[in-house]
């Protein structure tokens, strides 16, 4: 057990945990937005609901925050290792002969899905926290529509997080169908299951973006 | 054809190298790549000039000895061949060629595009057979029954050459997918098994103390390995890693 902390293959099984379950959170995340632009009533439900439960605010907050910090500070450390695995570098390298860009650049792409998780940090979750937290104001149940609808009113925040969400499509691309791979799961059912994976990594960010230009355009 | 090589040239292990610039005329399309550089060679040898090193051993594809990134590719743009195998016809005329040695801290440049792959030794070294008793009472291969599915995905994995392109593709210069070559082909296999806890973590405890990267799946150096060793490989390996971690 002592040689599995610092192996490669551990590290590569906790990276692809850690990332199977933010995208499980990204799928809940994504259900409860997408119920703003039908029914602004449920939105809030449910925001209220998430905002409020003492089990999703005291428990399940701090595993996600805790997995989303080590997801990414084990994607820095395995990339400067993997840096440093080879100390020249090739005067010509031809990598887009036998890989694709989404997977030769995760570092890239999950780079700015982070600068986008500090946006999006400051624009609902520090806010969120002050007012609960800080200011202990009183709970209003249908205030969450209204401050979601406030934040989409930039064309300029609005592109942003279209753009960061172009970028976790392609970081997912990637990311989510290698998990399998890396917790060993490739047989005949890798197929079907890595196809489910490259759609959920175009649908989920696409369904971000058609809630981000709905919401912008309801102004 | 006539083609503008850009070789990587390098004294010694302790030296630094550079890109020498070198001109070949006459070249025919169906020679080999090595047979290329023989031609430069002889003509640098001619001039009374240092030729330039390689590894080759027996030109036909099978003993792993010969490497060369060639524009930017482990053993050129060819699939399912090594350096030996790859015919200049799939260049053109006037071409401008990159050969440099495979590239990473665990494979040092010896000389030229000579590297040391010693690396690979040491981790077959780690765990990568099998004990059998060989004093008269050996028992009959033939006597223990093999799924034949087993067997023939056992034998895939054990064609791996162990020449490094995998390592070389890799953009973090790991070698997971030959060492989950060489886990494989006895894991597979019921004469595996005694050995099968010890041999997945002692292999790849070596390969991580050998200095190479960590596997993203990528999947570049499947499409690069000349004998098709197949990414399940290394889907194996971590199972079987985790498996032995859990039990040990």
């Amino acid at each position: 057990m002592g040689g599995l902390i610092k192996s490669s293959i551990a590290r590569k099984v906790a990276m692809a945990l850690s990332g199977l379950f933010l995208v499980f959170f990204l799928l809940q995340h994504f259900t409860i937005n997408f119920t703003s632009i039908f029914s602004k009533d449920t939105f809030n439900e449910l925001s209220h609901f998430m905002g409020t439960n003492p089990l999703v605010q005291f428990v399940l907050q701090p595993v996600l925050i805790f997995g989303v910090v080590f997801h990414f500070v084990m994607g820095f450390v395995l990339e400067i290792k993997n840096k440093n695995a080879r100390a020249v570098k090739y005067a010509k390298y031809n990598g887009g002969a036998n890989a694709s860009w989404m997977s030769r650049n995760m570092i890239y792409s999950g780079l700015v899905v982070l600068a986008f998780l500090g946006l999006h940090f400051y624009d609902f979750w520090v806010p969120e926290m002050v007012h609960k937290y800080v200011e202990f104001a009183p709970e209003d149940s249908t205030r969450y529509y209204h401050e979601l609808l406030l934040k989409f009113e930039s064309p300029v925040r609005t592109g942003l997080y279209i753009l960061s969400f172009v970028f976790l499509a392609l970081h997912l691309w990637h990311g989510f169908a290698s998990s399998f791979q890396s917790v060993g799961f490739n047989n005949k059912y890798s197929i079907g299951a890595t196809k489910f994976a490259k759609a959920f990594s175009i649908v989920i960010p696409l369904g971000f973006i058609i809630v981000a230009i709905a919401l912008h355009l309801t102004h | 054809m006539n083609l503008t090589l850009k070789i990587w040239r390098q004294k010694d292990a302790t030296s630094k190298g550079a890109i020498v610039d070198y001109q070949v005329k006459g070249i025919e399309g169906d020679m080999s790549f090595l047979e290329m550089l023989d031609v430069l060679n002889e003509e640098l040898i001619t001039k009374g000039e240092e030729p330039v090193v390689f590894d080759h051993d027996c030109r036909e594809g099978i003993c792993g000895a010969c490497s060369l990134q060639i524009n930017g590719e482990p053993h050129g743009p060819d699939r399912l061949v090594t350096t030996c195998q790859l015919h200049m016809r799939k260049f053109n005329d006037g071409d401008t060629i990159y050969i440099e040695p495979f590239r990473a801290k665990a494979f040092p440049v010896v000389k030229d595009l000579m590297i040391d792959r010693s690396a690979f030794d040491r981790i077959q070294h780690a765990g990568g057979y099998i004990s059998v008793n060989t004093s008269g009472n050996t028992i009959d291969a033939n006597a223990i029954p093999v799924n034949k599915d087993d067997a023939d995905e056992s034998f895939e994995a054990a064609t791996c050459i162990g020449c490094g392109a995998c390592v070389a593709a890799c953009k973090n210069a790991s070698a997971m997918l030959f060492t989950s070559a060489k886990v494989s082909q006895f894991a597979l296999l019921p004469q595996g098994q005694v050995e099968a806890t010890d041999r997945v973590l002692a292999m790849v405890n070596q390969m991580d103390e050998e200095g190479f990267g960590n596997c993203t799946n990528t999947g570049a150096c499947e499409i690069e390995c000349p004998k098709g060793i197949s990414l399940e490989n290394i889907a194996r390996m971590n199972r079987e890693y985790l498996s032995a971690s859990l039990k040990g």
